[in-house]
C-alpha cells in the first residue's frame, strides 16, 4: 500500500494514518478541503482527475420553474429514497417500515422516512374526538383533549427511537447480505415536542402506592405497555409534534408517549390512556413479544433500555466504491443511557482502531453522526465501528455478543424479527472492486 | 435606594412570584372523570386478576366461537395458517433462541394475558366486539387445548388467575435497577 506522506503547508494539516488499511487522523476533517484536495491530486489518484466537460446551459435554467405548492414533497429524482416494508400487503400481523440510513445524512430522520413497527395499522383518528385519560392510582382522574394539551407548557427533545428488534438479522448464523436499511433500519431520530407527563401528573396527583403506569393506544390492538413510573417521570413526554409538525399517522397521530432511550414499543402511539398501578399488567407485548430468548431457555423480560450501538452507513452494502482515493467513512451512534462519548473505526477487521470525529452537537439519547477520513487503495478492507457512551458502556463484538446471547440455528428472512436487542458491531467487507458485503469479523 | 426604585422592586417581586405560582399550578384543563366514565376503556387485566370482568366461559363454548371467529387466520387446529403462522395450540420444549418457538403453552408466563390480549386485540378485523363471556370461553378453549386446564373447567374472574403457566419462572428481569 502506498502512503502519501505530506509535509504540512501553511494551514494544511497532514493526512496521517492512525490505523491500518488507510484510516486517517480525524483531525484531517477540520481542514478537509485543503488536505483532501492536496491528496486527491497526487499519486495514484492523480490520473482520475481528468479535465471536466465544458459547462453548458441546462434546460431548467432557461425557463421558469414550477409553481410553489402549499406542502412540498421531494424532488422526483429522490423517489427511491424510501422505507422498505416487511408486510406490504398488510396481512394480519405486524408491519415494519425501515429507514434508508445509507441514503440519508445528518442526524434527523425525515418524518416520512421514520421507521414504523405497527401492530394493527395506522388508525384514522379525528384529533378533535381523541381523548387522553389519566386514572388509576391518582388523586384526581382527568381527561384531556388535544386542544387542552396544546395550552400546556411544551418541551422539545431530539431523541432516537429504536425497535427492540432492530438489528435482529445479526442473530443469523451466517451474515445476511442486505443493506444497512434491512439490518438496522428500525431506528430513527427526530425532534419531538409535547407536554411532560409530570406536568399532567402534577394535576392528577400521584397516589404513594403507584409504581408503574400502563400506557395504551387507541389503535385496533389497543397496544399496551407497563412503564416503571419513577425512572421515567423526569423524561416522559406526551409528544404532539414530530420535527415541528404534527405526528405522522403511523407514528402515533395525534399523540404518543415518548420515553427517550427506552425500547421503541414502549413509546405507545395513539396514546389514549395512562393508568397508574402498583404492578405491571404483563401485556402480550411485554410478556411475549419484547422478551429476549437466551441460550439456556430463559428469557430477558423488561428489556427497557436500547443499549449503545453504532453502524457505518457509508460505505455500506449497495454503495460501491467506484475508484481508489479518499473517502469519508460515516455512520450513526446512539445509546439509551446518554451521550455517545467515543466511536472507534477499524478498516482491518478490528486489528487496529482509529478514533472518529463526532459531529456536534452530541445530544443525550440522540443519533450522533461520526466521520472518519479513509484512503482506500483498492485492497480488501473490513470496516467496523464501535461506540462507547458516557456511562462507560461499550458495544460488544459480534463474537462476544453471540457467546452470551446465542445465535439462530437457521438463516432467517431478513425482515423477520426473531429475537430482540442486538447491539453488536457490524462489519462491512470491501473487496478489490469496491463492492461492500456484510461479514462477521 | 429611593422610594421610587423600592416600589419598582416590590412590583417586580410580586409579578415574579405571581407568575411562578401560576406556572406551578398549571392550566388545569383536564376534565374530572369518575370510574363509570372510564369503564369502557379500563380494559387492562393483571396477573392477580385485577381488571377481570364479571362473566364466565367453558372450553366447549369457546370451541364454537373459535370456529366462527378465529379459525380463518389461526387454522382449524390452532396450529396457525399461511395468514397467521403463529400457533395458538401446541409447542414443544424451547431449543433455539428464535421467537418462532414461543407459544402460549411453552412461554407465556400468565394465563390472564390470554384473556387481556383476546379482549383488546381480537378478532383481528373487529377488536373489542366479543362479549366478556365469549372472551372467557375462548381463553378456556385455548388453555384446555394446550392441556393447561381441564376440558370441563369453567373460567371466570375467580378461576383464571389461579391457572399456573408452565413457564411462569422462565424470566430474568433485564434491568432491575429501573424497577423500584
Amino acid at each position: 500500500m502506498s502512503q502519501h506522506r505530506r509535509r504540512p503547508r501553511n494551514n494544511q494539516i497532514s493526512v496521517e494514518a492512525v490505523a491500518g488499511n488507510g484510516l486517517l487522523d480525524r483531525r484531517a476533517l477540520l481542514g478537509r478541503g485543503l488536505a483532501f484536495a492536496g491528496a486527491m491530486t497526487t499519486g495514484a489518484t492523480a490520473s482520475l482527475a481528468a479535465a471536466a466537460e465544458p459547462l453548458a446551459k441546462p434546460p431548467w435554467s432557461l425557463e421558469p420553474g414550477a409553481a410553489i405548492v402549499p406542502y412540498e414533497v421531494r424532488s422526483r429524482f429522490e423517489k427511491s429514497v424510501a422505507r422498505t416494508l416487511s408486510n406490504p400487503n398488510f396481512r394480519p400481523g405486524a408491519q415494519g417500515a425501515r429507514t434508508p440510513h445509507h441514503l440519508l445524512n445528518g442526524t434527523i430522520t425525515p418524518s416520512g422516512l421514520h421507521f414504523v413497527v405497527s401492530w394493527g395499522g395506522a388508525p384514522d383518528i379525528d384529533p378533535d374526538e381523541h381523548r387522553l385519560v389519566i386514572h388509576g392510582l391518582v388523586k384526581r382522574p382527568l381527561i384531556f383533549t388535544l386542544d387542552a394539551l396544546g395550552r400546556y407548557p411544551m418541551v422539545s427533545r431530539t431523541t432516537f427511537l429504536e425497535c427492540g428488534g432492530n438489528s435482529a438479522p445479526l442473530f443469523s448464523p451466517e451474515p445476511i447480505q442486505d443493506s444497512v436499511q434491512a439490518l438496522h433500519g428500525l431506528a430513527s431520530c427526530a425532534e419531538w415536542t409535547g407536554v411532560k407527563l409530570s406536568t399532567l401528573l402534577d394535576e392528577t396527583g400521584i397516589d404513594s402506592t403507584a409504581k408503574w403506569f400502563i400506557a395504551e393506544g387507541a389503535d385496533a390492538p389497543h397496544l399496551s405497555r407497563s412503564v416503571p413510573l419513577k425512572t421515567t417521570l423526569d423524561d416522559a413526554i406526551i409528544a404532539l409534534y414530530q420535527n415541528g409538525e404534527r405526528l405522522m399517522p403511523a407514528n402515533g397521530y395525534p399523540m404518543r408517549l415518548l420515553l427517550p432511550g427506552f425500547e421503541g414499543n414502549m413509546n405507545v402511539k395513539y396514546l389514549r390512556r395512562i393508568k397508574l398501578v402498583d404492578e405491571p399488567s404483563m401485556s402480550f407485548w411485554e410478556s411475549k413479544i419484547y422478551t429476549q430468548l437466551l441460550p439456556n431457555g430463559k428469557a430477558y423480560q423488561f428489556y427497557f433500555l436500547q443499549e449503545v450501538k453504532s453502524f457505518i452507513t457509508r460505505p455500506s452494502p449497495g454503495l460501491t466504491l467506484k475508484e481508489p482515493g479518499l473517502y469519508e467513512i460515516s455512520g450513526i451512534a446512539f445509546s439509551g443511557t446518554g451521550r455517545i462519548s467515543r466511536v472507534m473505526i477499524s478498516a482491518d477487521g478490528g486489528q487496529s482502531w482509529g478514533e472518529a470525529a463526532l459531529q456536534e452537537p452530541v445530544l443525550s439519547k440522540a443519533f450522533t453522526r461520526f466521520h472518519m477520513p479513509w484512503r482506500w487503495d483498492s485492497s480488501p478492507a473490513t470496516l467496523q465501528s464501535r461506540a462507547w457512551d458516557e456511562a462507560g458502556n461499550v458495544q460488544p463484538t459480534r463474537a462476544q455478543f453471540v457467546a452470551e446471547r446465542g445465535e439462530l440455528k437457521k438463516i432467517p428472512p431478513v425482515a423477520a424479527v426473531l429475537n430482540q436487542h442486538c447491539n453488536c458491531i457490524t462489519s462491512w467487507a470491501v473487496d478489490e472492486k469496491g463492492e461492500v458485503k456484510h461479514v462477521y469479523a | 435606594m429611593s422610594m421610587r426604585s423600592l416600589d419598582a422592586s416590590a412590583v417586580l417581586l410580586v409579578l415574579v412570584l405571581g407568575a411562578g405560582r401560576a406556572f406551578a399550578e398549571g392550566p388545569n384543563l383536564g376534565k374530572p372523570v369518575n370510574l363509570t366514565g372510564i369503564a369502557e376503556w379500563d380494559i387492562s387485566v393483571h396477573p392477580d386478576g385485577a381488571g377481570l370482568p364479571v362473566g364466565s366461559g367453558t372450553p366447549a363454548e369457546g370451541a364454537k366461537i373459535y370456529v366462527a371467529k378465529c379459525a380463518l387466520c389461526h387454522g382449524q387446529d390452532g396450529k396457525g395458517s399461511a395468514e397467521s403462522p403463529t400457533p395458538l395450540i401446541g409447542g414443544g420444549p424451547i431449543t433455539d433462541i428464535s421467537a418462532s418457538m414461543k407459544t402460549i403453552s411453552n412461554f407465556w408466563p400468565y394465563a390472564t394475558t390470554v384473556f387481556d390480549y383476546i379482549r383488546r386485540a381480537m378478532p383481528w378485523q373487529q377488536p373489542m366486539t366479543l362479549t366478556n363471556d365469549e372472551v372467557y370461553a375462548l381463553t378456556a378453549y385455548i388453555l384446555a387445548a394446550n392441556k393447561l386446564i381441564g376440558e370441563n373447567d369453567t373460567l371466570s374472574a375467580e378461576t383464571l388467575p389461579k391457572v399456573r403457566m408452565p413457564n411462569r419462572d422462565g424470566f430474568i428481569i433485564r434491568f432491575p435497577d429501573l424497577i423500584q
